[in-house]
């Protein structure tokens, strides 16, 4: 960003954020008739330099840290706070843009304001110079967040390309008996269709479904594929392999059942869970497969909420 | 509940560094079987589990889990660490049991996952 364009960008924020985004809520008060004495206690304590003062949740002026040194100079420490605070306090609403702020420190050269609510106008917070840089530099931490995720999105494709049909296909290879590396294909399909734009339900029900097909690639057989293909109404998820095939297919889909050898159990699968699981998480699942050839499996899960993010 | 207040019911060890503050951990749930995990209907925030390998974190990542935490001491390999840092998954050890680590954070009044039926 070249100078310029972060002044605009602060200068719009200062429109933008409004004082009750950045003011201090959890705020410290005293009542008018607290003697001057007690002050050192309240601005020693919380560490600040002046405290408004409060009579039945009206504000009625503002006490600091000059007033107390004043008079202990002249040895007025029995007197109240209602007789040396400042009386005529400029404050502001809290539902004014931060720039009203900003253009009343500087006019006024004051340490603090105390913020009112325009509706009761009683007390709800305090706001200092430092609370405004610190709430503009949140915000701009947090747009820079932004925009960098949205540099990511590619909702928006579905919107660019100029076609009579849309498809995006995603492919990914899967390694049979590596289980390390198992899920990575889910995994990054997952990624993807977040970049996608899609909505997190539908993420994870595909994401789910894809890595049990993938676990059993990796338990089962030599090594296959998955494949993706997207348009604006589903996902359809194809996941492949050479075999060893399922003898029953029918068996297979049953909860519980499980051929799954030792050390695949001791992975954490091998429940017999993982076609079920498959079924519940999709809205059509076609499971085919031959004996010594390979097994395919195909998903569909229906993008009706297809987020069209512009 | 907020993560720091889990770290403090489990005397938790935090093994990805910091974490967000603001993650709030509504549901939990255990296993050592991962596709029982994989089929709760609704996503848990927090897995607790004696299971100590990669696939426990990648069903984490796929099932929007948002804390892992290993029972028992069970201290899991680098790799384990590296692979949730990079999915911004949290990792906590304990030294409790499985069964008195949810047993304090039920008490402390966080919601079990709701039963799963696979016959939808
Ligand atoms: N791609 C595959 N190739 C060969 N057999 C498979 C394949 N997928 C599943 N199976 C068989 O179907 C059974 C049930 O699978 P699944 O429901 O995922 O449960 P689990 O993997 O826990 O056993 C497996 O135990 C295995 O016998
Ligand atoms: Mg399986």
């Amino acid at each position: 960003m070249d100078n310029n364009k972060t002044t605009t960008k602060i200068q719009e924020l200062t429109y933008e954020l409004k004082i009750d985004d950045v003011m201090c809520k959890n705020i410290e008060t005293v009542s008018s008739k607290m003697p001057i004495s007690q002050l050192r206690d309240v601005l020693y304590k919380k560490r600040i330099s002046g405290v408004p003062v409060v009579n039945d949740d009206k504000l009625v002026g503002i006490v600091s840290i000059e007033d107390f040194i004043k008079c202990m100079e002249q040895e007025e420490m029995d007197a109240l706070v209602e007789d040396k605070m400042t009386k005529n306090i400029k404050t502001l609403y809290a539902d004014e843009p931060l720039v009203h702020a900003v253009k009343k420190f500087e006019k006024y050269g004051f340490g603090r304001f105390p913020v009112l609510s325009r509706k009761d106008k009683k007390l709800v917070g305090i706001i200092t110079k430092s609370d405004i840089i610190k709430g503009i530099l949140k915000k701009l931490e947090s747009v820079y967040h932004d925009e960098e995720e949205r540099r990511y999105r590619a909702s928006h494709i579905f919107n660019d390309i100029v076609a009579d049909e849309v498809f995006l296909k995603f492919q990914y290879f899967v390694e049979g008996k590596n289980f390390d590396k198992a899920g990575e294909a889910s995994t990054g399909l997952k990624k993807t269709l977040y970049r996608l734009g899609l909505s997190p339900d539908i993420i994870r029900r595909a994401a789910i479904s894809t890595y049990e097909a993938e676990i059993n690639i990796v338990a089962y057989t030599d090594g296959g594929e998955i494949i993706a293909y997207i348009d604006p109404h589903q996902i359809k998820i194809i996941i492949i392999d050479k075999g060893p095939g399922i003898p029953d297919v029918e068996k297979a889909l049953q909860p519980g059942f499980s051929t799954a050898p030792g050390w695949v159990r001791e992975l954490g699968f091998g429940a017999g869970m993982g076609l079920p699981n498959i079924k519940k998480f999709t809205d059509k699942m076609t499971l085919r497969s031959t004996v010594e050839k390979g097994t395919h499996l195909e998903i569909i899960i229906k993008l009706s909420d297809y987020r069209n993010e512009d | 509940m907020k993560l720091m207040e889990i770290e403090e019911i489990l005397e938790a060890e935090v093994l990805t560094g910091e974490y967000d503050p603001e993650i709030e951990i509504e549901i939990g749930c255990s296993s050592d079987l991962m596709s029982e995990v994989l089929a709760y209907g609704e996503p848990c925030s927090i897995l607790l589990t004696g299971l100590t390998n990669i696939q426990v974190i990648n069903t984490a990542n796929v099932a929007d889990i948002k804390l892992v935490c290993f029972v028992m001491g069970k201290i899991p390999d680098e790799k384990i660490i590296n692979l949730a840092k990079k999915n911004d998954i949290t990792v906590f050890i304990t030294k409790l049991t499985t069964f008195e680590s949810c047993g304090r954070l039920y008490k402390n009044g966080l919601k079990s996952c709701s039963y799963f039926d696979l016959d939808k």
